[in-house]
């Protein structure tokens, strides 16, 4: 069972092309577990995924993949400091009820995390407010206001923001375009909080 | 464990299996016991299947239940109908895959499927132990099978399995011998019993001994505590269901009549169900055997042997990578005290993965037929596998 690179979610590519052979991982609601498969495969990594729902939980331990069901926020209070290399909070953070205590959490027991969200300020959502006055519906955020999963509305800018505040160090960043259903992107250089759709945060401790 | 189970019929077999015997802790070698006693001569009654690679790596240990046996899957003879009681689970190209894997089950110091326990000769006295057996504990049955597969020449598990009673067998393996066990799946099962269910145990076992045949556990050559034995079957019945699964099997529906018929006899079709699972389990099992595992099972304290009560401190010296198990109905070892053995082992940095599985049949789930259950453990045997390389 080989996860290939060309079929896996853009932002996780991405995600994928920052992880060091070799290293210890937790990934925080892993689904079905694309990214922790091909990180094991390819990149020799030691993986833990935490996810909530029984039947993806299943998937992934099927595939061999080391995962525990569970609430995100309560299981990782179970580690101990600095236990994993990374941990990856992919596309999960405008879900989160509180997303401080949970960043904080992850930079307590890893060495670096890896954040990515969807950017609610892309020029196609900013333009949708102005001309229609409804909330916006978008491919990558398809719900409405009534019954989103996305609680916290956060853009590329308002997460740097949040490193100051809450007070973690950057290391990296990625700005990408995704198109067909996430399979394809690009990464944008120009006017990211503008222009792109999602932001990738490679985060750590001062 | 429940009297019968539903099997799959459609299902390739293990094929033909010989139950084996192993002896051993004789004059003067006896084992000694966690109480302090000693016990000598121990005979283990065994089955396996599957062939024995050459490097010995293909080994899994199968742990029974409170009244299982060694007869774990397969059949006797061509004529037998009765497959084992993990006959869903363990065949070729099953969760336990016999094509694979060398797979042994023993039957438990204690019990009464072949093993030396309560009901066997006394060398001393030349009659049955009756109550002059020993206490055993969950530690000494697993030293037993330590002993029957150091005499097979088998130095490393690659997975030890098992449910419920099984499942502290399996926590047991994990931490009293860490080298030994490469991984493990304890299933619905717990570090230590609640008080509710020591309260079941101690019910059934007061069934027993209020019996008249009873007579101190000499029963043996004589009339048996089979109305005893019956009642604290019945009392267990109640604790492998849950609410769920008896409103679903039986809800207020009675047994072949009417109208209720205003007496004491089995009106309801739970009545006549428990009635059932009480007469078929007195013709297999020893009533002093039942009190005996049902104790130690009480006993059985991971977290103060090996951790002075802490549950960290007991999973401290374990390495095997872990797939825990439970089951949403189990109302006997529910969810949480799965959750706790998990969060034990994170602490310790220990491989860890869980899933509590969506199911009303109670805390028998384990044992029915479950292609969710099955495949999570083939593919975590699997993930196993690839990850040492065999």
């Amino acid at each position: 069972m080989k996860t290939d690179i060309d079929q896996m979610r853009f932002d996780l590519r991405i995600i994928a092309s920052w992880i060091e052979p070799g290293s210890k991982i937790l990934g925080l609601g892993c689904g079905d577990g694309e990214l922790l498969h091909y990180l094991k495969v390819h990149k020799k990594v030691r993986e833990t995924g935490i996810e909530i729902k029984e039947s993806r939980v299943a998937t992934c331990i099927e595939k061999g993949l080391s995962v525990l069901q569970g609430d995100i926020n309560e299981e990782i209070l179970d580690y101990p400091n600095d236990c994993f290399d990374y941990v990856i909070l992919s596309q999960t953070l405008q879900q989160v009820f509180e997303p401080d205590a949970l960043i904080k959490n992850m930079l307590k027991v890893s060495r670096k995390s890896i954040v990515s969200f969807p950017n609610f300020c892309h020029w196609k959502i900013r333009f949708q407010i102005l001309k229609s006055g409804h909330v916006p519906r978008t491919r990558e955020l398809p719900y409405a206001w009534y019954d989103t999963p996305n609680i916290r509305v956060l853009s590329i800018n308002d997460f740097r923001r949040f490193s100051k505040e809450v007070g973690f160090k950057i290391y990296k960043e990625a700005a990408i375009n995704a198109f067909d259903d996430g399979k394809k992107g690009k990464v944008v250089g120009v006017m990211p909080n503008f222009f792109a759709s999602y932001g990738i945060f490679m985060i750590g401790k001062y | 464990m429940s009297e019968y189970i539903e099997h799959d019929q459609t299902s390739v077999s293990a094929g033909l299996v010989e139950k084996k015997f192993f002896t051993f802790a004789g004059s003067p070698d006896e084992m000694p016991l966690e109480s302090g006693a000693k016990l000598g001569p121990i005979t283990i009654s065994y089955e396996t299947l599957g062939t024995l690679a050459p490097d010995k790596k293909n080994v899994i240990l199968v742990a029974h239940a409170l009244t299982g046996d060694a007869h774990m899957a397969g059949v006797y003879s061509t004529e037998d109908t009765k497959p084992g009681w993990w006959d869903i689970m363990i065949g070729p190209g099953k969760g336990i895959d016999t094509d694979k894997y060398f797979v042994i089950c023993a039957n438990i110091l204690g019990s009464c499927m072949g093993s030396t326990g309560p009901s066997s000769i006394n060398p001393k006295t030349g009659h049955p132990y009756g109550f002059d057996f020993p206490l055993v504990t969950i530690g000494d049955m697993v030293c037993a099978q330590k002993k029957l597969l150091d005499h097979l020449g088998i130095e490393k598990i690659f997975s030890v399995i098992g449910g419920s009673l099984g499942g502290m067998q399996v926590l047991e393996w994990m931490v009293r011998y860490p080298d030994k066990v490469v991984s493990a799946i304890p299933l619905a099962t717990t570090t230590k019993h609640s008080a509710l269910a020591i309260a079941f145990n101690e019910v059934a076992r007061q069934a027993i001994i209020a019996d008249p045949n009873w007579c101190g556990g000499n029963y043996y050559g004589g009339k048996k505590p089979d109305m005893g034995l019956a009642v604290a079957r019945m009392i267990g019945h109640i604790t492998y269901l849950s609410d769920e699964s008896m409103r679903m099997k039986f809800g207020r529906k009675l047994q072949d009549k009417t109208d209720l018929s205003f007496d004491f006899s089995a009106d309801f079709q739970v009545e006549s169900y428990l009635r059932y699972q009480g007469a078929k389990f007195v013709e297999r099992f020893d009533a002093n055997s039942f009190l005996y595992i049902t104790r130690a099972a009480d006993y059985f304290d991971l977290e103060k042997k090996y951790g002075e009560g802490s549950p960290v401190k007991a999973f401290s010296g374990a390495k095997a990578k872990s797939l825990i198990v439970s089951f949403t109905s189990d109302w006997l070892y529910p969810t949480y005290q799965s959750k706790a053995m998990v969060k034990a082992m994170k602490k310790n940095g220990l491989d860890v993965s869980f899933c509590e599985i969506e199911a009303e049949w109670g805390h028998d789930a384990f044992l029915l037929p479950n292609k969710r259950l099955s495949n999570l453990i083939k593919g975590f045997l699997e993930g196993v596998r690839r990850e040492n390389g065999y």
